[in-house]
């Protein structure tokens, strides 16, 4: 008999508890998905075939024992980002290739005591700068749903794995849209957790007052699933929070406001399907009972360029580590310091480099209070803004990107076009705040209005992932 | 405008050799980038608005997470796993060219 593949985690569970399929079934049903199209998707970098069968059989114990959680046995895909102890890991760069994780991060050694399956390591731009995928130095990673298309970025491995159904759910890095941007352009659901409400230890950093972990899966419900297991307080991040506030259930939706930013229409460069679907998911909206508010963010316009002058600023000064010495590629030069110098040189890419070279450049005297400073109270000034439209919205709905996925090559020469992607998904980062993308255009038979997939973004308060939750199970009639 | 000298200076501050045919289409991207991150320089947010870092007057959500000095692991636990990371090592040493 064909193996069917369950549609989403939910279903997959059922099935491994009802004894319908194991979980080494299953593991070996996506591993060999994983064979057929990884070759043409190259979603993944490596393949964990044998520990991935090998954590299967753990599970499959524990299912029969009773001892077990919505993740066991379920075939996960890890940004290449995130550590996995004695596994290799790169963040999509040449300086750490041939490296070996030493340690697992918090949320990997969260799934594992939930008994995930880790199925391998997915690509991203080279140490998450970009937005399509195009920056790792393994290749690009092409979108499932139109090969000629990038999957998005940074988290593009993790997205074009869920979406060519090699696996049940993937782990993605957010910095500044780079989960919800990829999990729009395949037609997933991503969500960018509050910041600080999932551990960044073992997260290669990027920029660090901004980065956290999140999931990419096929359903809301699935997504909340991979966060329960992977959020809370860790002694190991000291900018960690745990989320023990009680959720009042009194509060229905038809109590519920959402806000739509004025400037989403006044935005060059969004195309009309975008604009016209944003306002059909608008009166979807309200027709399932919530009232939509009109609200301003004053300062909004300013997220794109202060976000790349804090975040270069933060990554100059996270990439210092890495020089040759202690993990990672080493060229040898005239001298020690001469050792730095050709490593780095022959181990970062060109984005990379001219991101460290940005932010060495704005923190530097004379310029770090026309630069930085400004930049610093630009995300002060949004934050305010965020806090007074929740004052009043409960909220705020945008669409996550001017468009559909673009095509491969078309942005990857002009940095500031690349930039621009991040113009709906990077405030909420600068905020800390909740956001979620889920897919705005899909038509009950699982394709998508006009071809390619649309994502919507969804906002909410600090720690109001539940608020994300219920309004995107509403929109897409999930129960 | 960043001139390719200053680029140069950029370049041996952040510890990355770039090659004089680099030097040209690097300093273009980056000027374009700096071209379009300078818009933020032109706003004039009031003075009580301006950024003070994180100290006095700062946001006051904002506190320092500290723990006790205790329970350290075993001396030499982990430390066969990070030498084995390291290009050059000798024994148990990380190697590194001479300094002086």
């Amino acid at each position: 008999m064909k193996f069917q593949m369950p549609k989403n985690i939910k279903e997959a569970h059922k099935h491994l508890i009802d004894g319908d399929f194991s979980s080494e079934e299953l593991t070996k049903e996506c591993l060999k998905i994983i064979k057929e199209k990884n070759k043409n998707i190259n979603a993944y970098l490596e393949v964990f075939e044998k520990s991935a069968l090998k954590q299967a059989d753990e599970a499959d114990k524990k299912i029969k024992e009773g001892n077990c959680t919505e993740l066991t046995g379920i075939p996960l895909a890890i940004k290449d980002n995130i550590l996995i102890k004695g596994k290799k890991v790169s963040a999509g760069s040449k300086i750490l290739e041939g490296y070996t994780a030493t340690y697992d991060a918090t949320v990997i050694e969260k799934l594992k005591n939930a008994g995930a399956v880790f199925l391998g390591r997915t690509n991203m731009d080279e140490f998450a700068m970009g937005s399509s995928t195009e920056t790792s130095a393994f290749g690009v990673t092409r979108n499932p749903l139109d090969t000629e298309r990038v999957p998005g970025g940074s988290s593009g491995g993790s997205a074009s794995a869920v979406a060519m159904n090699s696996c049940l759910g993937a782990l993605g890095s957010d910095t500044a849209g780079s989960i919800r941007q990829p999990s729009s352009f395949c037609g997933l659901v991503g969500l960018k957790p509050t910041y600080g409400s999932v551990s960044r230890n073992g997260l290669i950093a990027l920029g660090s007052s901004l980065d956290v972990i999140g999931p990419i899966a096929k359903t809301v419900s699935d997504v909340e699933i991979i966060f329960n297991i992977i959020k809370g307080k860790d002694e190991l991040d000291s900018t960690s929070i745990s989320q023990n506030h009680k959720i009042s259930k009194s509060q229905n939706q038809e109590e519920k406001t959402i806000g739509v930013p004025s400037f989403v229409n006044e935005i060059d460069g969004l195309d009309n399907f975008t604009k016209n679907n944003f306002n059909e998911s608008v009166k979807k909206l309200e027709k399932l009972g919530y009232k939509i508010k009109e609200i301003s963010l004053p300062n909004i316009k300013y997220a794109v360029p202060a976000y790349y002058i804090f975040l270069p600023a933060e990554a100059s000064a996270n990439l210092a580590r890495f020089d040759g010495v202690r993990y990672g590629l080493h060229e040898n030069g005239k001298n020690g310091i001469d050792d730095y110098f050709k490593t780095r040189g022959a181990g970062f890419g060109k984005e990379v480099r001219r991101r460290i070279i940005i932010g060495t450049y704005v923190l530097s005297a004379g310029y770090y209070d026309a630069y930085y400073n400004k930049a610093q109270t630009v995300r002060e000034l949004i934050k305010k803004d965020f806090e007074e439209a929740f004052k009043e919205v409960d909220a705020i709905i945008t669409p996550t990107t001017t468009g559909p996925a673009f095509k491969i090559g078309e942005k990857i020469n002009d940095p500031i076009k690349m930039y621009l992607e991040d113009i709906f998904t990077g405030p909420a980062n600068h905020a800390g705040l909740p956001a979620i993308s889920i897919p705005s255009n899909k038509k009950p038979d699982g394709n998508f209005e006009s071809g390619l997939p649309l994502g919507l973004q969804i906002i909410a308060s600090h720690t109001r992932e539940d608020v994300l939750f219920e309004i995107s199970k509403n929109f897409l009639g999930e129960k | 405008m960043i001139l390719n000298e200053e680029l140069k200076k950029l370049s041996k501050l952040a510890r990355i050799e770039i090659s004089e045919e680099e030097l040209g289409g690097l300093g273009k991207d980056i000027n374009s980038i700096l071209d379009y991150i300078g818009q933020i320089t032109q706003i004039n947010p009031s003075t009580t608005e301006l950024y003070s870092g994180y100290g006095a007057g700062a946001d006051k959500n904002l506190r320092n997470v500290m723990r006790e000095d205790e329970n350290p692991h075993e001396g030499g636990e982990f430390s066969d796993d990070l030498l084995n990371e390291a290009p050059n090592k000798e024994n148990k040493y990380v190697k590194v060219k001479k300094i002086l």
